[in-house]
């Protein structure tokens, strides 16, 4: 099997396929990834301060029937199998973009996806801030607004970022699924080549990509959560 | 000028209500530094949220200077906000924001422009004594600097009012006189009344001149500092006089001796060593056989039980003597077996 896999023929015929599609798999990768990231926590972040600052004793309580249908639907899309889910918005995709199939069409349930991951990660960390925080920015006078803007996002910047940088990775992960729907990248490359035509060296590389992508995506987002928090001592 | 008027605040938790306050009655002069002092769970925090109404009290109604808070609108609310403003136990400064910028942070919210602000603020960390902490991360300053910086944030709007929730509790006594210091000295030179919400006498001492004793969500006692603490009435009041049990010492006596007990109501502690002075005067080696005292200002308060030798005939003369100055009486006491 090994032999197979590492045969001179095997190498060669991978190492075209590298020079030929893979600058453009990575390129269509990052792509998909940074905006289909980009669009959720639009979605999301706005979501994620509804679900703390709406609640009854929060800054901005928001009527309970309002509360109950935003945690559903958070709920439910986060329940639905990606693979389903990307089937499931064809209709959307099409509206949207104009073609359900294709790299770009593949954003489209990817944000769908991600957004509902991403309002309870916000979620997550709206919900470490300090209650009294907030408590003496409103005996400053502070109005909810405020203090979601001045006090609640600010202050919950270093664990915003890790979060993102959780919310980036997975949805790498997620659209070396999307090859399936025909949308680009190294997902598709490790479908085609490995799993359709039984050319592992092409998966294998292509896997080793991801792998070096999840890991450059990480260190950026933990070198910066460290920079941008002000908590830490000691640093330089 | 501050009046809390028949204020009750009720909880309503999982267990069924909570009566936080019932029926207090406070007025606060302007420029008195006032303490509310208490247990914990007397309700001194839920107190001090109504009067900036960050809790809406059930009944009753908190005015300042004649005007009822409780019947306005949040936004009218938030501009209070900026003359009644707040420090805290915890300082809860903003840690993502410099100093100077936390000491902004009140302006940025009243719409002041941003050079402005950051005139001012470099103004009041002057006056907080920490000029060269502007451009540090609350994390890098000491407790007792992070509170400067909050009383300078506190002050940022120009109040007229500042509420003091337990803001030296977590302060070392030295940083606690310190910080004591400070909140005198604006009372006095910039005249805002102060209101301290505290479970330690000796702040009440040090620098209120009037104080309310809560005691399960009432006030059990009220007035100047002197007088309350020198008659303590309720049981609370007393307790927190004399934390370490009560007024009254177990008469105990040693053979040959007769016991006295001596009651301080206010004698002036300085230049008087009133037992000594008796030793040497009349010749009466009185027997310290206990003694619970406390000083309040310069007087002292509380009281003491001698041993008197050599029979009924010294026991008096001592009294006598005793009895001659001034806040101090005394009497024989009978032994308990």
């Amino acid at each position: 099997m090994l032999e197979r896999i590492f045969s001179s023929e095997a190498v060669k015929e991978a190492w075209e396929i590298v020079q030929s599609e893979i600058p453009f798999a990575v390129w269509e990768t990052v792509y998909v990834t940074v905006l289909a990231t980009a669009f959720a926590i639009m979605l999301g972040l706005p979501l994620g301060v509804m679900l703390v600052a709406g609640e009854k004793n929060g800054v901005l309580p928001l009527p309970k029937p309002v509360m109950h249908l935003l945690n559903i639907i958070i709920n439910l899309l986060r329940s639905v199998p990606f693979l389903i889910l990307m089937i499931l918005v064809f209709p959307l995709t099409r509206l949207i973009v104009g073609t359900a199939v294709g790299t770009t069409a593949s954003i489209v349930p990817l944000v769908i996806a991600a957004f509902p991951f991403v309002a309870r990660l916000v979620e997550g960390s709206l919900r470490e801030i300090n209650p009294s925080i907030i408590e003496a920015a409103q005996s400053m006078g502070a109005s909810p607004m405020q203090i979601v803007l001045k006090v609640m996002i600010p202050e919950s910047v270093p664990s915003l970022i890790s979060n993102a940088t959780i919310a980036i990775t997975t949805i790498l992960g997620y659209s070396a699924m999307s090859g399936i729907i025909g949308g680009g990248g190294l997902g598709k490359i490790a479908i085609n080549y490995g799993y359709y035509r039984y050319k592992y060296l092409v998966m294998l590389i292509a896997v080793v990509l991801l792998i070096l992508l999840v890991q450059m995506f990480q260190s950026i987002g933990t070198r910066l959560a460290v920079r941008m928090d002000k908590r830490l001592k000691n640093k330089v | 000028m501050i009046e809390i008027k028949r204020l009750s605040k009720t909880f309503q938790t999982a267990d069924g209500k909570v009566e936080a306050l019932r029926d207090v009655n406070l007025t606060i002069a302007d420029g008195d530094i006032y303490g509310i002092i208490g247990m914990s769970g007397a309700g001194k925090s839920t107190l001090v949220r109504c009067i900036n109404m960050l809790e809406h009290p059930t009944e009753g109604s908190v005015l300042l200077d004649g005007k009822d808070l409780g019947a306005l609108s949040e936004k009218e609310l938030r501009g209070i906000r900026r003359n009644v403003t707040m420090i805290f136990q915890g300082f809860h400064l903003l840690m993502q924001r410099t100093c100077l910028q936390n000491i902004c942070f009140p302006l940025e919210l009243a719409g002041a422009k941003r050079a402005e602000a950051k005139k001012r603020a470099m103004e009041l960390l002057e006056t907080v004594g920490l000029p060269d902490k502007a451009n540090a991360y609350p994390v890098q300053l000491s407790g007792g600097q992070q509170q400067r910086v909050a009383i300078a944030r506190a002050l940022a709007t120009e109040p007229r009012v500042l509420l003091c929730d337990e803001a030296t509790s977590a302060l070392d006594p030295k940083t606690t006189h310190a910080i004591l210091e400070l909140i005198q000295e604006i009372n006095r030179k910039l005249g805002i009344t102060v209101i301290i919400i505290t479970h330690q006498m000796s702040v009440v001492e040090e620098i209120c001149n009037k104080v309310a004793i809560l005691d399960d969500g009432t006030v059990v006692e009220e007035g100047l500092v002197e007088e309350v603490f020198s008659h303590p009435k309720s049981a609370a009041a007393r307790h927190l006089v004399f934390p370490d049990g009560t007024t009254d010492i177990q008469v105990v006596s040693n053979p040959g001796e007769i016991p006295i007990r001596v009651v301080f109501n206010g004698a002036l502690a300085a230049g008087a060593p009133l037992i000594t002075q008796m030793a040497m005067d009349k010749r009466i080696a009185a027997n310290i056989l206990g003694a619970s005292t406390r000083v309040v200002g310069d007087k002292v308060y509380g009281n003491m039980l001698l041993g008197i030798p050599g029979g009924q005939e010294q026991v008096a003369e001592a009294i006598a003597y005793l009895q001659s100055v001034a806040d101090v009486t005394a009497e024989e006491v009978s032994v308990h077996a």
